[in-house]
């Protein structure tokens, strides 16, 4: 078994409104920056313990899948490094 | 015959929900999550309110306890299922109804009331209204945008599964009455079984008549 981080980013699917994005996007621009575009997401790091790399991604995408995030408006990637 | 009122932690509109069933003579009770389902439910409510802080999603965590698994083996055998307001995003998480509940489109909290139009009146849920009746029933939430694909919702729709739509006072279906920028004005919809309903608006809210609305009544009476 080796230990493996696998980070997980949880994004809006284009095309879904994201009014918190929105408003911090406005903030900024408040504060006198020059932006054209602000996305967010959630990023997750996983610590756990797998046979490989393979195996490390597999739990990962299962985790996304049931919970962390929802297909419906989510995309999401996963990267997985040795720890 | 009992109607449980799942409460979870952060749940808040537990105690509103048994007290309006009850006033329309529907036994009800508080089930704490952790206890399951009695034996002798005979229909479920996923009530009002922040569980687990609506950390991650709203609903997310709820949507993934052990009592919607039971809840769901409930809906599918027919029992009665309604949630409303963060019982209502726990149904959609959990997969009962489609889409999802998400963040306003204000990005604000809404707490106010609002007009609905009854877009199915052949359900055990709106039986008591009228193809088309505008009521007035009051919402308050942060994430009650519903969000699903044009497509899905097209089909939901063709399905009659869309219950309610916000409208205004004289029933058009007009963006100026989408308090939160749901899509096509959703505010309510059935599960695979008509039996299973969730809305965001609140009827255990619009039933006691002390907050300015009964409308909610005879949505209620579904577990008659």
């Amino acid at each position: 078994m080796s230990e493996y981080t696998a980070t997980v980013t949880v994004r809006l699917k284009a095309g879904v409104h994201d009014p918190e994005a929105e408003t911090t996007r406005r903030a900024l621009e408040r504060l006198g920056f020059d932006l054209s575009a602000l996305r967010a997401a959630d990023q997750f790091e996983l610590d756990l313990d797998a046979e490989s790399a393979e195996s490390a991604r597999e739990r990962a995408t299962e985790m996304t899948e049931r919970l962390l995030a929802n297909p419906t408006i989510h995309d999401h990637d996963i990267e997985v490094e040795p720890r | 015959m009992t109607v449980a009122v799942v409460q979870f932690g952060g749940s808040n509109c537990d105690r509103d929900t048994v007290r309006a069933l009850t006033a329309l003579g529907i036994d009800a009770r508080r089930v704490w999550h952790d206890d399951g389902l009695p034996p002798e439910t005979t229909g479920v409510v996923l009530p009002g309110g922040f569980s687990y802080g609506d950390y991650l999603r709203a609903g997310a965590m709820a949507a993934r306890s052990p009592v919607v698994e039971a809840v769901r083996e409930a809906a599918a055998a027919g029992t009665p299922v309604l949630g409303i307001c963060n019982g209502a995003q726990v149904g959609c998480e959990a997969g009962l109804t489609p889409g999802v509940f998400t963040v306003n489109r204000s990005a604000r909290f809404r707490c106010e009331h609002v007009h609905l139009r009854v877009e199915n009146a052949d359900t055990p849920w709106t039986a008591g209204y009228e193809p088309g009746e505008v009521l007035r029933f009051p919402i308050a939430h942060g994430e009650g945008r519903f969000e699903l694909s044009a497509d899905r919702l097209s089909a939901l729709a063709d399905d009659d599964r869309v219950l309610f739509r916000y409208c205004d006072e004289n029933g058009r279906v007009v963006d100026a009455a989408n308090p939160n920028g749901s899509t096509g004005n959703v505010a309510g919809l059935l599960g695979e079984r008509d039996t299973v309903a969730v809305l965001m608006p609140h009827p255990e809210r619009a039933t006691l008549g002390d907050i300015g609305s009964t409308d909610g009544r005879a949505l209620l009476r579904a577990f008659v």
